[in-house]
Formats: C-alpha cells, structure tokens, sequence
C-alpha cells in the first residue's frame, strides 16, 4: 500500500492507504478530523470542502494518494488560540447556519473566495459558492456573513492558518 | 480526619464559588440572540451519527434492487460471506422470522389497505432501492465490494407508474388487494348549491410533482448491545416516537431501547420516519454482538429515503362575478409509492383542511385516493399536504382574478377572512384564532413596490420586451403545530400530539432544560434558553438545553409540523411557571411570609411591600442544601410539564414574487421575492427569519428546478445531484422578508409555528408570477418545475399569436422525444 | 459511494507514464489516466468504472503551464482550469478559453480539475471541447513510439471518447491566436449554477472594417455526441453587417443563425430534448456572436 505523509490542520501525519481511499475518509475514519463532513457522491454538495495546499478542494473527489506531501486545513484548524476566524464569527453573527452540515465546506469555500476577492458583491459571493449547496438557509444569511467577514478581514487580517500558503502558480513550460 | 462531606459545607462553597449569577431581568422574548449551538457547528465539533465510532463496531451496506418490480427468485450471499473482511451477510429470506413490518401510523379510513412492509424484501421487490441484502463488514469499503459478490435472481413485473392507470381495470397490481390504498371524503356546506348556476367556474389540475427531501446530511444509524439493552444512534428527527415504534416492531422491550439522536443535518420531514435501515441494524447487532453502523450514499438517499408531495390535483372553484367564491371542490389521486410508511396516508390530509386557505365560502367538499405504484414510499416533507392545497387553491384565485379581469389582490381582498372576524370558524371546521391579513398584504405591497412593477409590466408587455415580466401573489395560512391530541384522535392518527418539558435548578442556580423535541437545525437549544431565562430570571447563558436522547429527554413527541416551539416551547414555558412556583413556596418559607405575599420580578422573590427578597439561584441552592424547608416540601424546585393545546397554530403571511420570463429560451429569473409573515409573537427573530429564507428556497427549488424522474421501467433518474437539482447560492435572489405580529390565543406565548411557511407560501407565489408573464401569448399553465424547457414549450404551443421577434418557435412534433430519455 | 479497488502508480516522467501505458495495454490491464479526477472520481464511486489501475499524471511539471509560442498558446494537460483562467497569456491571446474555463463547475472544482483532463474525457457537455473545435486547437500526444498532432476536428471521436490511442498520454493543447479584430464569448446556458451546460455556444467572430463580419467560428455544446462546429451559420454570418435588433423589425444575425443547428444530433435527457437543444442552439448562437461582437 502506498505511504503518504500529509499534512492536516497543521500536524503531520504518516499513513499507509489503500490507493482508492479518499481524502475525506482519511480525514474522517483515520485521522479522527469528523469536522468535514460528506454530503454527496458527485462533487456537487461542497460539505466536504478543504483546502489542500492553499485551494479550496472537494476532499471527496481527491484521493488521499493525491494528497500526499501536501498541507490540508479543515474546518477544525481555522481557530488561532481558541479565537474563530473571522469567517466562523461572521456565520454565527449572520445566522447563516441552521443544522450546520453544509458549514464547514461553506466557510472553507468562503475564506477560498476572499483569497480572490477580498470585497465581493453578492453577486460575486453567490457565484463564487455555487459549488455549496444549502438546504437549510436559502443563502442570504450566507451572502451577509461572507460580506461580513470580508469588512472584518480588511480590518483585521486573521493569522495566516497553516497551508494556506498562496496556491501553487502556474509555470511556463 | 478525612473531610466530611457536609451539605452545609457544599453549599457554602458554592455560594462563595463565584459560579452563582446575579438574577436577569433582562427580556429574552423577541430578541435577535445568536444561537447557542454555532459553537460546535462552525468549528468541526459536530456529533453527527457517521462520525460516531465505538470499539469493535462493523459496517453495514445493503445491496438495492436495480428494478421497480421484480419477483425474487434467488439470493445467494456465500460469496461475500467468504471475502476478506466480512463478518456476515443475510438476504431477507435470512431476517424474514425477526425483522417485522415497517409500521404505519396513520390508517386514515377503516378500509384503508395497509400492505406488510418487510424492512428487508424477501419475495418481491416493489420499488427501485429497495434492500434486497446485506453486508456486514469490518470497513465501509469492505462492505461495499462484497455486495458485488451477492447474486439475486429477478423475474421481472411490470411496474405501476402512473396513477390514472393504476387505478384502472385490469391494471398490474402492486401489492394483491389492489393498488388503491383508501379513499378519504370531506365536505362542509352544500357543494351543489355553491356550483349551480355559478356565474365563474375555474376548473383546473395541477400536479404535484414528486420531490426528494435533500436534507444535507444523508441518514445514519449506529446499533449497539450491551448485551442486555440495545442502544440506537439514528439521523433522525423523531427519537421519542422511533423509540416505541422501533419496540414493537423488533420485539426489544422499550425499556431496553435507548434512542439517540445526535447533531442531526436537517430533515424537512424526511427523518420523521421508522426506516428499514434502523430496525435491520437494531436486528444485526443483535444477531452479532458488536456495534454496527450504516451511513447511505447521497445516491443510495435519493432512492430509499422517502419522497415527497406527488400529487395529482383538480381544483374547481365556483364564484360570482363580483369575485366572491361560493364553493371550492377538490379531488385528488395521492401517490403512496409502494407502501404506507409512519405517516404516508395522511399528508393529503393535513392538505384537506387548507384548500379553502383564507377565504370565506358557502362550501368545500374534498376527496382524496392514495395509489399504491411501484416507486418509493412519499412521506411528509416540509408543509406535508399544505404546500399542495396552498398551490391549489392560490393558483386558482389567481386565475379568478384573471377571469374576472380584477387584480389578483382585489379577489383576495373580496374573499378573505377580515381581521374583525377572528376567530373565525372555516368551512373545513378550523377555527383559526387570529390572523391580519389585511397588515399583512399591505405590507408586502408596499415593500415589494407592486404598482411599479405593474407599470413596467405593461410597459414591457406594450413594447412585445422578449423578458417578460410577472408578478405572483400568494396570501397563504396553514395549520400547523401538531398538536390537538384530540384533532388527530379523530383524524386516526396513532398518537397524540403533546409535547413535555422537564426543568432543573441545579445548585449554582444554573438551569437545565429537558425538550421532548428533537431539533435539526432549529435552534431550539437558543430559543428554549430565551424563553427559560424570561420565565425564571436567569441569564440567558445560565441555561442549557438537553434533547434528543430518550435516556435524557424521556418524554417527547419529537419535531416536525412546525410544532416544537407551539407545543414544546409553550411545555418548558409551563415547567418553568411550575418551578416559579415551588420556588415562591419556599421564598414564602424563607422570609417567613405568606406565598400569596410573594412577588416575582425579575429572578427575585420579593415580600410585598418590602425590601427583602430572595433570588432564584438563592433559592436553588436552599432547596439542595434542605436544611430549612417548609414541611413536607420535597428538596427540589425542579418541575415538568406536558402540554396539549386545544388548537392548531395558524400563521399566515403574503408573498409576492417577480419573475423575469425569456421568452426566447424560456429561462425564468426571479427578480424580487418579498415575504411578509405573521407567526404571532416572536422569540427569536433571527431564528424565525431563518427559518423563511430557507423556506422560501426549497419551495422556490419545487416551482422552478426539482423533480424525481422515472424512467418507463420504472427507474429513478435523478440519483444524483447532478439529475436531482436544489439550488445553490447562484441560483436564488436575496430574499426580502418582514412581519406583521399578530399573537395566538391559542398558547401563552402567543407564538404560532414558522418552520413550513415559507414553504407553503412560495412555490403558488413562483408559479403564479410565470404564469402572469405568460399570459398575455396564451399560456394557462406551466407543469412544475417550470423548466425553461417546460416553459418554452407552453409558449410555442399557446394559443396567441404574439409578434415575431417574442414568439418562440414551434418545436416540429418528429423531434419531441419522450422526457427523461437517457443519452 | 465508494471506488471499487484498483493500484495506482505514479510515474516518475511522461516516458514512464506512457510505458506503463503500453504495458498495460500489453497485458489487457483497463488502465485509466488520472489527471485532477474531478470527473473520474465521481464515476469511480459510483462504480461505473472499474480500471485496474490509475495512473497519475498529477506530479509531472512538464505537464503543467502556460507558454506564449508566437502564434499560439500552449496549454500543458495538466494545467488546472484556475490556473488557466488566471493567466494573463490566455486571457490577452485566446481569451475565448478563459472565457469558457470560468463556466467550468465551480472555485473548488476548478482548483484541481485540469484542462487537458476535460479535453480527455471528451464529454460533449463539457465546456471546453466546443471552444477547442471552434479555435481549431491541436492536440500534442505522446506514446513510446513518439510524439503526434491530433486537430481537435480529429480529436473528439464519439461520447467521452478521444482519438487517443491506448498508450498515449495527452501533453498540451496548442490553442491558436487568432490575431487582431476577433471578438469571443461563451454562451452557456444550464438549469442551475452548477448543472452541465444543456447547451453552450463558443464563439469567435472577425469584424471588418466596414463593420461587417469577415469570419466566424462556432463551437457548439452539448448537441451531439461530440462538440461541433456550427459551419453552416458559420457561413452565413460572413459579410453580415449586424444592426440593432428591432430598428426595423429585421435581426440580419438572427437570420444567419436561424441554421446554427443543422448537422447536429442532439441528445434528449432530462434537461431538455432535442427539439429544445435545436432551438436553443439558434437562439443562443445569436446570442453569443452578438456579445463576441461587443
């Protein structure tokens, strides 16, 4: 079997996987990382989002082979010192959240999005987390807490989290 | 020495601990807090059942049957019982002693047809999913590969589709004494007289297509043994009734059944079921000892979880031609799908009582037949039954109103209930309590800027604009907070429809709340807290909220039918009066005066008249340490309480939608969605406005995007979420909600439910809004979802010939394959 | 759901890749070539593919990147579709690609799905392949006997079906410039955000300097079992001198489109069938050319 080394929420794990396991079964089954959640077999549903290496990625449509040697942040690594991210703090002040199971991939896209686009119209937040789907909220909520962060964050940038290092740029060959 | 452990040491350690607050005199009623239960949920803490692990625990994956309707000839499991990794492998055959019927607690009629429902299928396979075997295995992935070593033998039959057709003579039979399962009659007024000779009469039928719930979070169940008692961890909405339920069906005392239900990831109805997945996991841990547990696929969920709506609907209302309605008459064919689950018998008829919405008439007269066909089971999903009459009887006012040539806020006006009458008795025998209907609307009018968007209607209209504009208009009510025990006693329902609360001081003077409900999303933890904090004086962030584990909660009717805060919120509310008063009796004792003396305020007893007083949490922490009590006062203030109320809960509210129509691709965008709700008085109001957002969305994803497909074999299409379609962010409007606040009687809070009213309210309000933009080329009607396709093709085959440059061309009739052909 | 078995191997460079390859090939072996997986591993999980083994081309440099080469781009396979939609040598010089690429299913999809990986899959639904037939890519393979061209008019075979031979490994697409006067869009049009397209129209479209069209190129979406070219329309818009619409009741680009579906063979599914494809083919092929014009 493969071994990978990978690295999530900032610790590093060594791990001998089955080549077809998947990223959010390593997070989940092995590493005890239950934050990110699955919500669908097709790459539809987001609830499963991480970012991996920087980039907001649906860790149910990787292969934790696919990951070795690279830096995964979850849900559960965001918080600095017990402090929320500003994108947690904005989904709570929002009530952009109802049972939460879409949460974690949302807010991971979210913070994704502001990477690109640090002060985005609604229409750019709405776009931007067409990948996430709802079933609970019907996205306002979500559209005023993403805007929410993105005010406090150009106010206060939040502590760079592990991994999420600038993605990977593209090389001329 | 060892120190002894004196209560009177204890407790002056405890009022010195800096752990006992100050009374609250702060209102919690009506206050946008922030929820409780964020913490956990925005930061990956979550306890969802899949992410529950105990030692030893195995995997469980069933094998599906990949036919509508077969015969089962043969299974043979040797195979994956040898695989590296399985522990055993059972077809239904195998469970077909122990495994029981799935129960059915609603037979509606006395003659009503309620087939046995194996949890395993065992001779026949009569929907496309359904378990035909199992795995258990030391991993998921272990499992699932051993199901493709599983060989079932199939002889086709043919499956039963379409309603219509299965109701006739000589149709294939879905189960043997036929495929109509009952048929329910109502009738309020003389029907006949209300239609004869009735100036307008507006016949129409609508469908209600089939949907899938879609809750984010696919089911889960975890089965555990001690050996003696059985413990069940189950995605599900319904602990409390699972509980029983799960008791008779498996034979397990249900004194040894603890159900839990963990964080759960939504539901709309969808967990309020017994599923087959919890009892055959109940059974497999039984048989082998060890903790299992199943978690489905989001394409295993879109199969086996059950449906929703699908209906078949003729509306006919009879009026005057100043607008007045005289009679409305419904007939509905009510999809079953292959057997009767908890409660699949009666949505239609928490329908029955809502076709006549807000309006006054002469009479009502209904009749509904639930068809067995060989699809999934439908069950409740958000609004269950209401969202249909809503549909019907708002779509058809409007076409009122266009026949009349009135506006369609006019008609409604004309017709509905005016807020001097309430409470008012309706034809169907409701009585709603209270209402505003005319606040309501005004409100919305205003916000929405309705007499513009009118102008510039006509203004696009003139102008032959290819984006036509409509405007939809939905003034809806709806019953809801299950509850009248006695109601849904004479409706057959197989339970009452109370709800219990449980409060304790501890003896910090801190408060936990014990709910019968079983939030999914809810708040309830926040909004309990709200309404405890107000009644006792305490603090807000001194109370929690215990739920969901029948070990913890043991009472409880559980959270569906936008009853949890009508009934539950109003039962801890009850409880905590309870408290206040044991508490006011000790004060009494306390400050050695009479009780009736006593005042509360703000967290603190107080002697008339005098200063002195006594706090709660003071007197939480006299009542544990009981070394000075009234005689024979038992040393507790906790209390509990169960609550019936005598009524439903009415909210009602208007939404008005905007919808921009291209007529060139028949691609439909809404452009402004206003909702105005009255749900009485409001706890939380974040809470509630989240509750209409989200509402609004999934009624909005029926008008516009969802359907489940079938093929003419009988197989489900839509499997996936790439067929079955929700909406994401991209694909919704913000939406612009308000209230007006009009309290129930019906409850001390004077709080009516919220949870289906979006719903309810916005699926006629889309499709009202299209069908207003299409009019004008001779539209009647667009069959939901109104695809750009379905919508195109309404255009290109109405009647009004529209100038060419708006006039969508006629499709050539070699070319229109059937619907849902696979590539 | 969950993948049926299979061994993965991740080869060291392309010769290694397209060893393997032809070893597989040799023994029988149903390899598949695992690029960003954001379509093969949705079809693994649902088991409607089972390969032996999956050869992942993930960690190969030389597959990855942008290059400006005179008189074309060169997209290296495994690019990702954020990387191409970023760069400021496909958006100043074929700018129809970054265009479509931002259609692409959505952020997290597109930070590991990769351009030559949708090419590969040549699912006809697929954004992209309809830009690369109407640009005229070229697409650049390799086996252990060589190196070879495919034109994308070559290249899409059937449904999900490239004229990739068992051994070969996709290198980069060579995207031509098209020069100056060119105007681009990408006209997608599904049922929601993240649907696949029902039908999509890419095009380029060269203005003269009467104002006149001197050339046009169509690429259709989701009208057949492979992308194709709108020829007929293609024509028909040359010398078409574009008036607004309604100034006098007559749309000259909405007569020249009128045929954008000829030679098409759309399917029926659920979204639409295929006299509704037809239709929107015609409608939005006017569309598109409109908003490529500017």
């Amino acid at each position: 079997m493969p071994r990978i080394t990978v690295s999530v929420d900032g610790v590093t794990y060594e791990e001998e996987v089955e080549p077809r396991l998947l990223l959010v079964h390593l997070l989940r089954d092995r590493l005890g990382k239950t934050g990110t959640p699955v919500g669908c077999d097709t790459g539809n549903c987001g609830a499963c989002t991480v970012t991996l290496d920087g980039r907001s990625a649906k860790s149910c449509s990787v292969l934790a082979v696919q990951a070795d040697g690279s830096e995964v942040v979850t849900v559960e690594g965001l918080a600095r010192d017990g402090r929320w991210h500003p994108m947690q703090e904005a989904f709570h002040a929002e009530h952009a959240l109802q049972c939460g199971y879409c949460t974690p991939g949302m807010i991971m896209a979210a913070i994704d999005l502001l990477r690109d686009d640090p002060d985005p119209s609604e229409e750019a937040v709405r776009r931007g987390l067409e990948g996430n789907l709802c079933r609970c909220t019907g996205y306002t909520n979500i559209v005023r807490a993403v805007r929410r962060a993105a005010a406090e964050m150009s106010r206060v940038p939040h502590e760079r989290a592990p991994g999420a290092a600038e993605g990977r740029e593209a090389a001329a060959s | 020495m060892t120190e002894q452990l004196d209560a009177g040491l204890v407790a002056g350690r405890i009022a010195e601990s800096g752990q006992v607050s100050e009374p609250s005199a702060e209102r919690e009623m009506g206050r946008a807090r922030r929820r409780k239960e964020d913490a956990r949920l925005v930061t990956g803490r979550t306890m969802w059942t899949d992410n529950i692990q105990l030692p030893g625990m195995l995997y469980v994956a069933f094998l599906r049957s990949p036919m509508a309707h077969a015969r089962i000839t043969g299974v043979d499991v040797s195979a994956a019982r040898s695989l590296p990794g399985v522990v055993a492998a059972y077809s239904g055959r195998d469970l077909a002693e122990e495994q029981g019927s799935l129960p059915c607690a609603w037979p509606v009629t006395e003659d009503i047809v309620i087939p046995d429902h194996p949890p395993m299928a065992v001779d026949e396979v009569r929907y496309p999913g359904e378990a035909v075997a199992c795995v258990v295995a030391t991993d998921r992935y272990r499992a699932a590969d051993a199901l493709e070593a599983i060989a079932v033998d199939y002889e086709p039959l043919d499956p039963v589709l379409d309603m219509t057709e299965a109701l006739a003579e000589g149709a294939p039979k879905v189960h043997e004494a036929g495929n109509r399962a009952f048929t329910w009659k109502f009738a309020g007024g003389d029907i006949d007289a209300a239609f004869r000779d009735a100036p307008v009469v507006i016949d129409r039928a609508y469908v209600q297509q089939r949907l899938i719930p879609t809750a984010m979070e696919p089911r889960a169940v975890v089965a555990t043994t001690d050996g003696d008692g059985f413990t069940l961890y189950s995605a599900t909405q319904i602990p409390h009734v699972l509980r029983v339920m799960l008791a008779m069906t498996t034979g397990i005392p249900e004194h040894k059944l603890r159900v839990v239900a963990p964080d759960v990831g939504g539901g709309f109805g969808s967990k309020l079921q017994v599923t087959a997945e919890e009892v055959l996991a109940l059974l497999l841990a039984r048989r082998l000892g060890r903790p299992v547990k199943w978690t489905e696929s989001r394409s295993e969920g879109n199969l086996t979880v059950h449906h929703g709506r699908d209906q078949l609907q003729r509306i006919a209302v009879a009026a005057d031609r100043d607008g007045r309605i005289r009679g409305v008459r419904v007939e509905l064919l009510a999809d079953m799908g292959a057997y009767l689950m908890l409660v699949t018998p009666g949505v239609p008829l928490l329908g029955a009582f809502m076709y006549n919405g807000i309006y006054k008439m002469d009479a009502y007269d209904f009749t509904c037949t639930g068809v067995f066909t060989t699809k999934m089971p439908t069950d409740a999903y958000r609004g269950a039954g209401r969202p249909e009459a809503t549909f019907a009887i708002e779509r058809a006012v409007d076409e009122l109103a266009h026949e009349l040539g009135m506006d369609p806020v006019e008609v409604r006006r004309r017709n509905w209930i005016t807020r001097e009458e309430f409470p008012y008795t309706t034809i169907a025998g409701l009585t709603y309590d209270s209402g505003d209907y005319e606040a309501a609307t005004e409100k919305a009018l205003a916000m929405f800027g309705y007499d513009g968007l009118r102008a510039e209607q006509a203004d696009r209209r003139e102008r032959h604009d290819p984006v036509q504009l409509g405007i939809g208009v939905s003034t809806y009510t709806e019953m809801c907070g299950l509850a009248p025990s006695r109601v849904l006693g004479s409706l057959s329902y197989g339970a009452g429809g109370w709800e219990h609360a449980a409060v304790r001081l501890l003896p910090t003077g801190k408060v936990e709340v014990v709910t019968g409900t079983s939030p999914h999303g809810q708040g309830h933890e926040t909004a309990w807290s709200q309404i405890a904090a107000d009644a006792l004086g305490v603090p807000f962030e001194d109370v929690s909220v215990l739920h969901g584990d029948t070990s913890v909660a043991h009472r409880g009717m559980d959270t569906y039918g936008s009853r949890s805060l009508v009934v539950g919120g109003v039962a801890v509310l009850a409880a905590c009066e309870k408290v206040k008063e044991r508490a006011r009796e000790l004060a009494a004792h306390l400050m050695e005066a009479s009780a009736d003396d006593v005042e509360f305020d703000g967290g603190r007893f107080r002697v008339r008249g005098t200063d002195e007083g006594r706090t709660i949490q003071e007197l939480a922490l006299a009542a544990f340490a009981a070394h000075d009590l009234p005689g024979g006062f038992e040393p507790r203030l906790d209390a509990e309480a169960t609550f019936d109320p005598d009524n439903f809960s009415f909210p009602h509210g208007t939404h008005l939608c905007a919808v921009e129509v291209d007529t060139e691709t028949g691609r439909c965008a809404i452009r402004s969605y206003v909702a105005v709700d009255d749900v009485g008085s409001v706890v939380n109001p974040l809470i509630v406005e989240g509750q209409v957002h989200g509402g609004i969305a999934q009624g909005v994803g029926q008008a516009l995007f969802e359907e489940a497909v079938h093929d003419a074999d009988g197989n489900l299409v839509t499997t996936t979420m790439a067929d079955y379609l929700i909406p994401s962010a991209a694909d919704l409007p913000e939406f612009t909600t308000d209230r007006t606040e009009t309290p129930a009687t019906s409850n001390p809070l004077g709080v009516k439910g919220v949870g289906e009213a979006g719903t309810i309210a916005s699926t006629p309000a889309v499709v009202n809004a299209i069908a207003d933009a299409l009019r004008p080329y001779g539209v009647r009607d667009v069959r939901m979802p109104c695809t750009p396709e379905r919508i195109w093709r309404a255009l290109a085959e109405a009647e009004v010939t529209v100038p060419a440059q708006s006039r969508a061309a006629v499709p050539s009739t070699s070319e229109i394959a059937p619907e849902g052909g696979a590539r | 759901m969950i993948p049926a078995p299979f061994d993965y191997i991740r080869p060291a460079s392309v010769e290694d890749a397209c060893r393997v390859l032809a070893d597989a090939e040799t023994a029988g072996d149903e390899v598949k070539v695992l690029a960003g997986g954001q379509s093969l591993l949705p079809l693994l999980r649902l088991r409607l593919a089972y390969p032996s083994a999956l050869v992942d081309l993930g960690r190969l440099p030389e597959l990855r990147g942008v290059a400006d080469r005179g008189d074309h781009v060169y997209i290296g396979a495994l690019t990702t579709h954020d990387e191409v939609m970023r760069s400021g040598v496909v958006r100043e010089h074929v700018p129809l690609v970054a265009l479509a690429t931002a259609t692409v299913a959505d952020p997290a999809v597109r930070h590991r799905g990769t351009f030559g990986g949708s090419m590969a899959h040549a699912d006809p639904a697929g954004d992209l392949p309809a830009v690369a037939l109407a640009l005229d890519c070229v697409f650049v393979v390799r086996s252990s006997d060589g190196e070879r061209e495919i034109p994308a008019a070559e290249f899409f075979v059937d449904y999900l079906e490239p004229a990739l031979e068992p051994g070969e490994v996709l290198l980069g697409v060579r995207v031509p410039k098209l020069g100056s006067g060119w105007g681009f869009h990408y006209e997608k049009f599904h049922r929601t955000a993240q649907a696949w397209a029902t039908v999509g129209v890419a095009a380029a479209v060269r203005r003269g300097d009467g104002g006149t069209i001197e050339e046009a190129r169509i690429g259709l979406t989701n009208m057949g079992p492979t992308p194709v070219r709108a020829r007929v329309t293609e024509v028909a818009l040359r010398g078409v001198a574009p008036s607004p619409s309604g100034s006098n009741g007559s749309d000259p680009l909405r007569d020249a489109c009128a045929q954008a579906d000829a030679g098409t063979s759309p399917p029926a599914d659920l979204h639409a069938r295929p006299d509704y494809r037809r239709h929107l083919a015609r409608v939005l092929t006017r569309r598109a050319v409109g908003a490529a014009l500017g």
